[in-house]
Formats: structure tokens, sequence, C-alpha cells
């Protein structure tokens, strides 16, 4: 059954929408209509003089074989940092929401590291990695392990995984935990009466219940994932070694911002645009239909 | 105007009394504008911290004591690179400092961008300043000059690349610390016996691609790209992956793998560890002076760079640093003072003083001059080192400097490839090879926007 309201005229309903209209142009098609102007033209850095050059900034990224393998960096990187941070932040929660004494004080303690901006994260991890005055690298050398995330590509993609996904437990924690605790306690209980197990009783009843929760944040991880992490790979990796931690949004920023190609940077833009757009219409056509609310 | 002060009582005190204050400041502050008005301000965007930072902070006050007309003012805008991106992104948005530094590297980009900067000569003719592009050392302006002959930027800071070493370190190798390490030959036998007494990290080196590539070229007399390197105009290649090349990296990479040579970073790095006394020979800049004598808690000694014996003795090292470029779309009266405080920092004394101080080289041959009567190498032995590899012999067309567009990205691209070289990952043909192709094709880039 849905609900519909019928307004006389049309001036009314035209207000009421148009602050969200207004706010999507400004910040959603007016930039995108940029994006996709700019990657038809290739300027010089200071902006002095530019040409048209067609679909040439495009010819001149899908010919690179570092683009192409950036997506599947993009890929493995997102993967990584959604699928552990959930899965941490969903077993913690768990152990919490099991709390009888002190629930208040681990919870705290388990959201701090949210509060902390991505960049700084990433200092944070980088200073414990550090080959030079690292303590964890020390630690790792004491015991033989040679760690040199600057040579090392998988280390180096470790790292930036870690750093990226460390914040992000506290948050999958906290909807986690809110999920958790929205589960009515007579659900449970009675079907622990009928002898179901805890594994029984988490796999049938909790983890569907948390399904809609589960499908939130698989969105928003993926959408962290791929675009706020690069504050976190500018300072621990800056793409490197030898562009192994360059996701696509990296890309988009250093070649933009650092290298000043703004073409080829508005070119990447849109493909990434595009490339957004088929998840999200994936995301909620396919998966969400296995969400029960 | 104090309308929005709509609060009766502050602290004690009255509104009225309140107003009065106000208004007294207020006059105060206009008065106090009306004499910094007369006084000219410009902005200097630089990339120096630490040591230098302090030594460049000295040379500002000092200009602005020395006379009553113009204020300096000195801003840090990251490394390098993040400098000159500072600088082209404020440019693009009308908000640039007067005065940008810009390393080397960037020199070809800016070059290309004519009408984003005011040309050295014609910024001191139209000042009125006299300036003597002779007086700098040629082979430092050359860099900064257009083949007529017309100076583009002054140089500001300028060193080469040299070796280091840690004697303390080569003593507790076995090693007779004032051994001879002219060439890479002598030196890998070094660090063999240093692996031997189980010296951590033999060898060490900050800036790869401008110590192995670009300077082993010049160093080799032979084409790190086609068209003298890029002089000579915009549609040059990269050559660079010669066999004398290969060799020298793919003795790097073998050095990796087998723990003598230790690989901490793409830019300077290294030095962290060479003056934490954990490296035992360094290849870096001769300006890693400034720092290594001030950290070093061990006997250091600074030798040439070395070279391959199989070719003959040593042609020249190239430049590395910055130059200032007087950037474009500024009044007469602040192009003024950058005119005047750009022929200050070129005075005898600042250069003799910068050159002692950091090791970087003497860009006037009267501060060179200077310093040598003083009997600054005499007191400090190795310090004179840097000059003489640079001047040692008559400038080739592959040893005068590069002229490379979108060089910054190039070097992150030979950056990357030879990380594949030292994991093991890569062999040196392999990762040369891609290197000049996919350098090229950012060269075609740089030719296509710039024609």
């Amino acid at each position: 059954m849905e609900k519909r309201v019928f307004f006389k005229g049309w001036m009314l309903p035209a207000m009421l929408v148009a602050p969200q209209l207004i706010i999507s142009f400004i910040f959603f098609f007016y930039p995108s209509g940029q994006a996709i102007w700019n990657s038809l033209f290739l300027p010089d850095p200071f902006g002095l003089k530019t040409e048209f050059v067609g679909l040439d900034n495009f010819r001149f990224l899908l010919s690179d074989p570092y683009y192409l393998a950036s997506f599947k960096t993009t890929i493995f990187f997102s993967t990584a940092v959604s699928v552990s941070s959930m899965a941490i932040g969903l077993y913690l929660a768990a152990l919490a929401d099991r709390l009888i004494k002190g629930a208040g004080v681990y919870q705290t303690l388990l959201i701090w590291p949210y509060a902390i901006a991505p960049a700084i994260a990433g200092v944070l991890w980088l200073f414990m990695f550090n080959g030079n005055i690292g303590l964890a690298s020390y630690y790792l050398k004491a015991l033989g392990y040679e760690w040199n995330h600057t040579l090392k590509g998988d280390q180096a993609m470790f790292l930036v995984i870690l750093a990226s996904s460390w914040g992000r437990i506290s948050y999958n924690f906290l909807f986690f935990l809110a999920g958790l605790q929205a589960i009515p306690k007579s659900i449970i209980e009675a079907a622990a009466i009928d002898g179901a197990s805890f594994w029984k009783r988490f796999g049938t009843i909790v983890i569907p219940l948390l399904s809609p929760i589960t499908f939130f944040l698989l969105v928003v991880n993926i959408v962290y994932a791929f675009f706020d992490t690069f504050g976190v790979i500018h300072t621990i990796t800056s793409g490197g070694p030898e562009q192994s931690t360059t996701i696509l949004v990296y890309k988009v920023f250093s070649d933009g911002f650092v290298s000043q190609d703004l073409g080829s940077s508005a070119a990447q833009s849109v493909i990434l645009l595009v490339l957004v757009g088929i998840l999200t219409v994936i995301q909620f056509k396919y998966i969400e239909r296995k969400v029960h609310y | 105007m104090l309308a929005f002060l709509k609060i009766k009582k502050i602290g004690g005190i009255k509104m009225k009394q309140l107003k009065a204050l106000i208004c007294s400041i207020a006059l105060f502050a206009m008065f106090a504008g009306t004499a910094a008005q007369a006084k000219t301000e410009i902005q200097w965007w630089h990339a120096f911290g630490g040591r230098l930072g302090e030594l460049l902070n000295e040379q500002v006050e000092k200009f602005n004591a020395s006379q009553d007309k113009y204020t300096v003012v000195h801003t840090r805008k990251g490394n390098y690179s993040e400098t000159l991106n500072a600088g082209i992104a404020a440019f693009r948005a009308g908000q640039h400092p007067n005065i940008l530094m810009v390393f080397e590297v960037g020199t070809a980009s800016l070059m290309a961008a004519k009408g984003a900067y005011v040309p050295m000569y014609q910024l001191m003719k139209d000042a009125g300043q006299k300036f003597n592009p002779k007086g700098f050392v040629s082979a430092v302006s050359g860099y900064y000059t257009t083949t007529d002959g017309k100076m583009l930027s002054m140089p500001y800071n300028s060193s080469t690349p040299v070796l280091w070493v840690n004697k303390d370190l080569m003593k507790k190798a076995g090693l007779d610390p004032e051994m001879d390490l002219s060439t890479w030959k002598k030196v890998g036998n070094a660090l063999d016996a240093a692996k031997a007494k189980g010296i951590d990290m033999p060898f060490c080196t900050c800036w790869h691609s401008w110590v192995h590539l670009e300077n082993f070229s010049a160093y080799h007399n032979i084409p790190f790209a086609t068209k003298a390197n890029g002089f000579a105009g915009l549609d040059t290649e990269l050559a660079f992956n010669s066999p004398v090349h290969i060799k020298h990296i793919q003795t790097l990479g073998k050095w990796a793998q087998e723990g003598k040579f230790k690989y901490m970073g793409r830019r300077n790095e290294a030095g962290k560890n060479f003056r934490a006394g954990e490296c035992m020979l360094m290849t870096e800049s001769s300006a890693g002076y400034a720092g290594i004598k001030k950290q070093a808690k061990f006997e250091f000694g600074i030798r040439h760079l070395p070279y391959y014996g199989a070719t003959e003795a040593p042609q020249n090292t190239i430049i590395g640093g910055s130059s200032l470029w007087a950037l474009s779309g500024k009044s007469k009266e602040e192009n003024k003072a950058t005119a005047a405080f750009l022929a200050f920092l070129s005075t005898t004394d600042i250069q003799a003083k910068w050159h002692q101080d950091t090791g970087y080289l003497g860009v006037t041959t009267a501060a060179a001059k200077k310093t040598k009567s003083s009997g600054f190498y005499k007191k400090n032995p190795g310090t004179d080192l840097a000059g003489i590899q640079m001047m040692r012999n008559k400038v080739t067309q592959n040893s005068k400097g590069l002229r490379l567009g979108s060089f910054d990205q190039i070097r992150g691209i030979i950056d990357e490839e030879m990380e594949g070289v030292y994991s093991g990952k890569k062999t040196a043909q392999v990762a040369l090879d891609s290197a000049v192709r996919r350098g090229n094709v950012l060269l075609r880039r740089f030719e296509r926007a710039n024609k």
C-alpha cells in the first residue's frame, strides 16, 4: 500500500524539492559536467592555453598498462578494506553486546579511532612501520622479518589496508552494535530454550536480522574505500612502490594535483563516474533483493 | 559600525568604555597601517625546512633589515614538488606569490609557460638593478638560460652528488678509511668487505634518478635524452637505456639483492640513516653537508662520485637544486622589490656564507673565490670537491644539464621502475626500457600541450 499526497498546482511541490535539486546541481551536476567538458581538452599546467583533443585523453589512459592495473589494485584494496573492517567490527560488536559490566567504557574506546582523520591515521601507522624509526619494523626485524614497505609492494598494500580499515572498524562496530541491540532478546531466548547453540542462533537469527545494516555498511564502506582513502595512501606510500598501492582515486589526485595533468585527471574522473554508477545499480538491483527489512 | 555589539557589559567594562577602546585600537591600526603601507611587501614560496629553512630565514631577515622600502615574507610550501604545484595552482587562481622556488626538474615546465613569469634579465632591466649574469658560474647559470643567452631565473641553491663516507664504519669493516673509492668497482669491493664484517647497511643512496641516471649520464658523457638532453628542442626522446646505464642499474639491483644496498625511499630518506651512523657509503647531494655536519657523531669524509673505470676519466656532474622565478601579473612596485631582493641574494657575502653553511655550490665566481681565500676549504676538507667535480672539464652536450618537460612525473616513473629492479622483480634492461617508453609518452604529451 503506497501513500500518495496530491498537491494543487505546482508551486509548493517545486519549492519543496528545490533545495535538494539546487544542492544536487551545485555539488553534482555542475562538477560532473565540468569534468566531462575538461576531459576533452589538453591544457598546459598554468592554464595559459588549452587544446581540444577529443577522446585522446581516454585513449592515452586506456593504453597505459599501469592505469589498467590500478583497476585491479582498487578492487583488491576496496574488498580487503570493506571485508576486514566489517568482519572485525561485527566480531567486536558481538562481544560488546554480551558485556554486562563496563560496556560503556569498551564501547567508547572502540569508537575512538573513528575520530581520527584518515591522513593523521596514515601518519600514525607510517611512524610505527617506518624503516628508520618505526617500532613495529624494529620488532619485526628483531624477529628476523625484513620490513621495507618503500620497496615491497605487498607490504605497502598491507600497510595501507591496515591504516584504512583501522578507523572504519569503529564505524562498523557502532552500527553493528546498534543492530544487535535492536534484535529482540525474546527471539534469541526462545531459540536458546529450543536448544539452538550460540553459533546456530548467530547464523540463523542474528545475521539475517542484521542484513539491512550489513548492506548499508557494505555500500558505505566500498564508497569509503573507493574515495576517502587517498589521504592515507598519500601519506604512507604516495601510491608506490611501482604503483602497487595506486588506486583509481589516488591516480586522479596525483595526476591532477601532483602532476598537473588536468586533462587526464578529468578523463579519469569521468571513467570513475561511470564505474560508480554501474556499481550502484548492481548493488541496489541484485544485492538489495537478498536483504530482509 | 558597532551595532552588532549588543552586549551591555563585558567583564566589568561598560559598553561605552569598550566602544572607546575599540575606536582607539582602530585608529592606532589605521596609522600603523599607513606606516606599513609605505613598505612594499612581496611573497616568496620555497621548499626549505630544517637547517636550510633557518639559513633561508636569516637571509630574508638580513634583507628586510638592510633597507626600509621592501618587506619579503617567506612561506614554506612543502617539498620541491609540492612547492611547484602550489605555485602553479595559485597561478591559475590568480593568488600566486612574487617569487617561486622551482627545482631544476621543473625548469622546462616553467620555460615553456611563457607569460607565467617575468624573465630575470627583463625584471632586472625594468627595475634598473645592476645585474651581471656573467658573474654566475656558467655550469649553473647555463641551466636557466635560453639558447640565445637570456637568463630566465635566478640560481639559488645548486648542488651536485658526491660520495659520503662514514669513516668509523669503514674502520669497523677493516677498511682503510682513506682507500681509493673513485670507481664503482672499488666501491663494490668495499661493500663486499663491509657485508662480510656484518655491517647492516654498507651502501645507500638518495635521489635515485638524479644520481644514478641523470648525473651518471653526464659523468660518463653519454646522452640522457636526445636533442642535447632536451636543450635543442621539445621533440627530445629519452635515451637512458644504453648498455652502460643498464650495467650500472643492474649492479645496484644485485647489491640490493645481496643486502649490500638498502633502499630507503625515493627522495633523501637515506640521509637519516647516514646521519644516524648506520650507512657506510652514501651517494647524496653535496648539500647534505649542512645536516651531516650538524648531526653526525662520527668522522665523515667526502669523495668524488664514483664512475666506471672502463670509460675514460669522468666528464663532469650536473646540478640539482632550485632557481627563483619572478611570476608575472604583479605591480611594477612589487617587481622592483623582487628585483632588489634577488640582486641582494646574489651578492658575494650572501652567496659565500650560503655556500659555506650548506654545502651548496658557490653559484657566483666571486663567492667561490672569497670562500677559497678565507681558507674555508683547508679547514673543511672535501667541501671543495663538488665545485671541482662540476667544473673539471669543458661542458659537452651530454653534461650541460637536462631540459625535459613533465620531468617531475618522468622521475616518478623512473623511481617506480627502479624499485622494480631493487626488489628483484625486473631486470635493469626491462625496467629502463619501460621507463624510457613511458617517459617518452609524457614528453610527447608535453610537446603537444606546449607547441
